[in-house]
């Protein structure tokens, strides 16, 4: 696979190289750097972003498929060609995925670049290379990531029975991520819902890439890559939709072929929004105002502003630079210190705006009002999550539902009821569709095996082994 | 069905001076399995994705069965990246697996059935289109992933690295099915990859290319025999070619100690530029030992013998006054020594000074100035 030439904004970054062992904490007494990527190592091999001792204490030299029950957490997976579990280690859940050396590295470095500027992906662990059975034989590499807490495939949510609009709304999160990635030059080359993984954000989703596989990091992106991954997108999409409609967890009414429509539409929207250039007469400049305002509304931050007059001096022409989701939730970051989905962000600097209303603050800082709001609401009320929960749902996610749930409490008994009231009306009616049914949970997982192509154990078969399978020799002469 | 052709096609991405692509005229024939062969950052995947739509083309143009698709949309140009990671989709039959991307495009019911069920004829999947994947063998999995790009029918594969992602064992078995897949549906294919195993086993021909430029078209046993210049010389075949430089004293090459005869054609072809020196290369296989008597033979000092049952290699330095090259080094880079094929039953033991002659038909000669081929 070939690098053309490295962004300008990674030579800000820590090294990247995976053969560049010097440039992390090699964790293992490991055999010799190999110089070929190539190259398996001859003993195992940790390369890591930072150290967690406990990583020396996993089964290595077992299939990932082999592992013992203890080490894993139940958790839902997404279909993969690859064998992935999600494993304890010390406090920490990760995802490991067993693939070939080459893949593993390349991958993790990619998802480390990702990592540097900043878009929503999942964070790369580690690289296990040089695996080998007791008897000495060779073990595929495994890519360690950290498994993403409070995030689901789509697959899981679809289990749940949720609102018909569901498969509309990961869309929605889809095209934001898939224009994110777009616009900072990632062409992903493999653009599906069981590649990504879905964070609630308050009524909508967000979505955060889970595989790179095949993707690539470019200065800019031609509108070939482009189009290229809207169409696989569409195209998966409408698969895996037709595949969920197949083991009857589709609602009847929607149409595949129209939600795969949906992505196509509001990338392209999104997409024309965030860089379309616009031309106005001078004494138009308000509408300048009017593009920023409206990109922030779609969540998107405006650094810079490229201006352009015409030859003649009658039109100025405006395209928006450098611009980067998140709008709200960076504010409400720097109010509050709380890091969450910029839907969750909105929701939560609504309440802190009823907050400042209510207690006729409008005069003081902010800064000064978010703190008291945390203390007084905030807090109070996401400490009410009851334990077993609290791996489960996000805080602000918890406080934006109760906050939707005491509005409906309120137009029931037309009156305004007091928030613990509505908490423990919410914990009581509404959160325990937040559990998976184990029965549930273990279809998902059974469904995301059926698709592994290079893990025997797998297989319906247990005595099958490709080389001597018959049918492969009969087709392929 | 369909020929590809590149038409003097350059790529310069945004920043660089140099092509990644330079200047490439390249036809694929309709239905021909072409191996696009080189190391990494030479431009082979660039070229790929130009054919995709992926890349911008600079200069030049590239047209599929006559049409001109230069600036065309990657879904408009009727082709097909086969390999891009397809998932298979746990309730669907296999049959609908194979098919649903032609139920989103509005081929009729019997059209998709019927292309299906050659597909499934082709991958030997017939008994299973009603099975779902829980049910099939890791091995037919990956032959519904590939009966997912067949039932399309497109005008071309485009195949970049595709067995990357398989483990070791699955490579082998999915090399020879897809050669032989592709020779059965007979769709113009253009392969990629940077091991040139690959593509002296799968390739109707192989393009060797280097820094963006093709080095030499041909087919897998034109390569092997005539390598055009050095750099396809040492890239193709595994162990790679013998290659070293010689002084020219009277017509002959200066090996060491020891001279052997050249063509006179080829020594008249050397210029100024050449410094009277020639490389000489030739293929472990085509040299044996010599018996002190033979003429045009030179001295090796072996520093590593092998035996592998069937074939036995020697590596070791030439012999220049009576010393070999590079003692101290040797061990590290088995590349850099000379390596010749031997009878494994007649094996000389690591120390030994042995002659050796290069069969003089299989011997390939290349001006040192621009390494291009003398004979």
């Amino acid at each position: 696979m070939e690098r053309i030439e490295i962004d300008p904004r990674l030579t800000q970054a820590t090294s990247v190289n995976v053969n560049n062992v010097n440039g992390y904490a090699s964790l293992a007494g490991a055999g010799p750097v190999s110089a070929s990527t190539n190259e398996s190592p001859k003993a195992l091999r940790i390369t890591a972003a930072s150290s967690n001792p406990k990583m020396f204490t996993l089964p290595w030299h077992e299939p990932l498929s082999t592992w013992p029950d203890d080490l894993l957490a139940n958790l839902p997976r997404g279909i993969s060609r690859h064998v992935v579990r999600f494993v304890r280690v010390g406090n920490e859940v990760y995802a490991m995925k067993e693939i070939t050396q080459s893949v593993a590295e390349r991958e993790y470095e990619l998802l480390r670049q990702l990592e540097k500027i900043d878009v929503p992906s999942v964070k790369p662990i580690a690289v296990v290379t040089g695996r080998h059975t007791k008897d000495g034989e060779p073990l595929e590499a495994m890519l360690v990531t950290q498994h993403l807490k409070f995030s689901l495939p789509y697959r899981a949510l679809f289990a749940r029975n949720l609102r018909e609009d569901t498969a509309d709304r990961l869309i929605d999160a889809l095209a934001v991520l898939l224009v994110r990635l777009h616009l900072v030059g990632f062409y992903w080359g493999d653009v599906s819902l069981s590649n990504v993984l879905f964070l609630r954000d308050a009524d909508s989703f967000a979505a955060v890439l889970v595989d790179a596989e095949t993707g690539e990091l470019y200065p800019t992106l031609t509108n070939g890559q482009r189009e290229y991954d809207i169409d696989l997108a569409r195209t998966n999409i409408i698969g895996e939709l037709m595949d969920l409609s197949s083991g009857k967890l589709l609602p009847d009414q929607v149409d595949e072929v129209e939600v795969g429509n949906r992505l196509v539409d509001r990338y392209h929207s999104l997409w024309s929004a965030l860089t379309d250039v616009e031309s106005f007469s001078p004494d138009e400049m308000w509408k300048i105002e009017k593009r920023v305002n409206m990109l922030n509304d779609l969540g998107f931050d405006v650094d810079e502003l490229e201006m352009n007059t015409d030859e003649d001096g009658n039109r100025v022409r405006v395209r928006p630079r450098v611009v980067d989701a998140g709008y709200a939730s960076r504010k409400l970051l720097r109010l509050t210190g709380l890091d969450v989905q910029e839907n969750q962000a909105r929701r939560l600097l609504n309440d802190l705006d009823a907050y400042r209303a209510s207690t006729w603050r409008q005069g003081e800082d902010l800064e000064i009002v978010a703190t008291d709001w945390m203390r007084e609401v905030f807090e109070p009320t996401v400490r009410m999550i009851p334990a077993e929960y609290r791996s489960q749902i996000e805080p602000a996610q918890f406080f934006h539902e109760v906050l939707t749930h005491r509005w409906y409490l309120a137009e029931q008994v037309g009156h305004d009821v007091p928030m613990a009231q509505a908490v423990a009306s919410y914990i009581e009616n509404a959160l325990p569709q937040y559990k998976i049914d184990s029965k549930v949970m273990e279809a998902i997982n059974e469904d995301a095996d059926s698709g592994v192509v290079d893990d025997e154990s797998t297989y319906d078969d247990d005595d099958y082994n490709p080389e001597d399978d018959p049918d492969a020799a009969v087709w392929s002469h | 069905m369909a020929e590809v052709i590149f038409d003097h096609v350059t790529r310069i991405y945004p920043g660089n001076d140099k092509p990644s692509v330079d200047d490439l005229n390249l036809k694929i024939n309709d239905g021909e399995f072409l191996v696009l062969v080189g190391p990494s950052g030479c431009g082979k995947s660039t070229t790929l994705r130009m054919l995709a739509g992926l890349e911008e083309v600079n200069k030049g143009r590239i047209l599929i069965g006559d049409k001109d698709v230069t600036n065309m949309q990657p879904k408009d140009r009727d082709i097909a990246m086969v390999f891009q990671n397809y998932a298979l989709y746990p309730h669907m039959t296999v049959a609908d697996n194979m098919g649903f991307a032609l139920k989103i495009a509005g081929t009729p019911k019997d059209e998709i059935r019927k292309r299906v069920e050659e597909a499934a004829k082709i991958l030997d999947l017939t008994p299973f289109l009603d099975r779902k994947p829980k049910n099939l063998s890791g091995g037919q999995r990956q032959r519904v992933a590939m009966g997912r790009a067949i039932v399309r029918k497109p005008k071309v594969f485009l195949m970049d690295e595709p067995l990357s992602n398989l483990d070791a064992k699955l490579r082998v078995q999915t090399r020879t099915q897809i050669a032989a897949l592709q020779r059965q549906l007979g769709v113009t294919t253009l392969y990629v990859t940077h091991d040139q195993t690959e593509a002296l086993t799968m390739g109707d021909r192989i393009a060797v290319i280097k820094l963006g430029i093709l080095q030499q078209v041909g087919a897998p046993t034109e390569l092997y025999d005539r390598p055009a210049n050095v750099f396809v010389a040492g890239f193709i075949g595994s162990p790679s070619m013998n290659i070293s430089t010689h002084p020219v004293v009277n017509g002959h090459a200066q090996i060491g100690d020891d001279t052997i005869a050249l063509p006179e054609e080829v020594v008249n072809k050397l210029t100024p530029e050449d410094n009277s020196q020639i490389v000489v290369g030739f293929r472990p296989e085509d040299a044996d030992l010599a018996s002190a008597e033979d003429a045009n033979a030179f001295k090796l000092k072996v520093v590593n013998v092998e035996d592998l049952g069937s074939d036995g290699y020697i590596y070791g330095n030439i012999v220049t006054d009576g010393l070999a090259a590079d003692e101290g080094a040797v061990m590290s880079d088995q590349d850099k020594m000379t390596t010749v094929r031997v009878n494994p039953r007649a094996l000389p033991k690591v120390g030994d000074v042995v002659r050796i002659k290069i069969d003089p038909t299989k011997m390939h000669l290349f001006a040192p100035s621009t390494e291009n081929r003398l004979n």
